[in-house]
């Protein structure tokens, strides 16, 4: 039997290490908690993402840059398969990824529904703007010592 | 009649209109951070609405697609309730419209969590999450500007006395509906009266507003017996597309 180039699937979550979310580069698409699930089926390649929000413009962008990478590693039978259940959630974030947000100037998610600090200057001394922001994932805030707006991503 | 196939439209066409008629503040809302709550409360709906028709369209099996469903359909063919359909008017209304639906739609997604169809209980999971957010925005802004100026509890109570009659549609119950009830897919919308009812009562009261003493409710938007004139004038907008180029694709 010809044994078929399959890489192992630690490789494979690897390589989508390297693949940003379109609409925040610094973290990846796994930092972000939207692929889901990395699996052979014989000798097809299944990955399975999920959307943040349902509305998420984003998701076809994520699934053409996650098919573009693995085509350059020369994994030509893929395929995506979308699931909303288990339903997206900020805790799904890596460490990594919420550093990094951090440091782009993105507030992390927390538990109490509102940032801890200012991403710029680590005041504590935060107030809302909008509910809403840039993407359905943030919301503004404003540091009231250093006065630089903010985005702040909702925890959910 | 395939039952379960109105309860999905009912369900996709209300999230349609209303992201549709959101959408219609894009660019014009009354300050920029509102422009943006405006636009990303529709993007949510609107996307809540391709979980929900394509569903629908797999159900009736007809070969339709979400689109289809969306762009190609006439108004007698929608089954959204009339509040929804109802035009934007001024930025008091657009934001008492989204309460009066947010108020029951938290009640009742929760409610289609335990549906004994797992997928309806998958879309419901995802955008419950989406429908708690709106309303923690919509109920906060109706008490601010309840709360606010003469002016502003003026155009608050208004929008709340033109709308109190359409507002009451969604919990009506029909055939669709105890067939849904009797497989245990949903409860009967008039389950989430009580709930409904406690938080508009509540927030009313902190908002300094009035609910009219009157028990008449408008219908036939969910039936799709009767619409508003309104849901053909925004329809021609939003298929304006499809109408001309059909089949277009981007």
């Amino acid at each position: 039997m010809v044994t078929v180039d399959m890489p192992q699937v630690g490789d494979i979550w690897s390589w989508l290490e390297a693949v940003p979310d379109p609409e925040i580069p610094v973290i990846s698409v796994v930092d972000l908690g939207v692929v889901r699930d990395v699996a052979w089926q014989d000798d097809k390649l299944q990955i399975t993402i999920t959307p943040t929000y349902s509305g998420c413009p984003a998701m076809s962008v994520i699934a053409m840059d996650i098919e573009t990478e693995l085509l350059k590693r020369g994994i030509n039978k893929l395929e995506i398969k979308t699931r909303i259940a288990p339903v997206w959630t900020t805790d799904w974030l890596s460490e990594k990824g919420l550093a990094k947000l951090e440091e782009y100037g993105i507030a992390p998610p927390q538990a109490a529904g509102e940032p801890e600090r200012c991403p710029n200057c680590k005041s504590s001394s935060v107030e809302k703007i909008s509910q809403f922001g840039s993407t359905p994932c943030k919301a503004q805030w404003r540091c009231k010592e250093c006065l630089e707006p903010f985005d702040y991503f909702k925890c959910i | 009649m395939n039952a379960l196939f109105e309860f999905l439209l009912r369900q996709g066409d209300n999230v349609l209109v209303l992201g549709h008629r959101t959408s219609e503040w894009c660019g014009t809302a009354p300050a920029l951070e509102e422009d943006i709550a405006l636009a990303n409360t529709a993007l949510d709906l609107i996307g809540q609405t391709k979980l929900w028709l394509e569903y629908a369209a797999e159900v009736e099996g007809e070969g339709r697609s979400a689109n289809d469903l969306a762009f190609l359909r006439d108004a007698y063919d929608f089954r959204n309730v009339l509040m929804l359909e109802t035009p934007n008017e001024d930025y008091g209304r657009t934001l008492m419209r989204q309460f009066l639906f947010d108020a029951f739609q938290v009640h009742w997604l929760t409610a289609l969590t335990d549906s004994k169809d797992s997928r309806i209980s998958e879309i419901a999971m995802k955008s419950v999450k989406e429908a708690q957010y709106h309303l923690e925005r919509s109920r906060d802004t109706i008490i601010a500007l309840g709360d606010g100026t003469e002016l502003s509890n003026k155009k608050m109570q208004a929008a709340l006395d033109y709308l109190w009659p359409y507002a009451r549609e969604i919990m009506l119950v029909d055939d669709v509906d105890e067939a849904m009830h009797k497989d245990g897919i949903a409860p009967l919308p008039s389950e989430i009266l009580a709930p409904w009812d406690a938080l508009v009562k509540s927030t009313m009261r902190d908002a300094y507003l009035t609910i009219p003493d009157s028990n008449f409710v408008h219908k036939g938007g969910r039936t799709g017996q009767r619409h508003t004139e309104h849901l053909g004038h925004m329809l021609a907008t939003m298929q304006v597309l499809q109408r001309s180029y059909p089949g277009a694709t981007w």
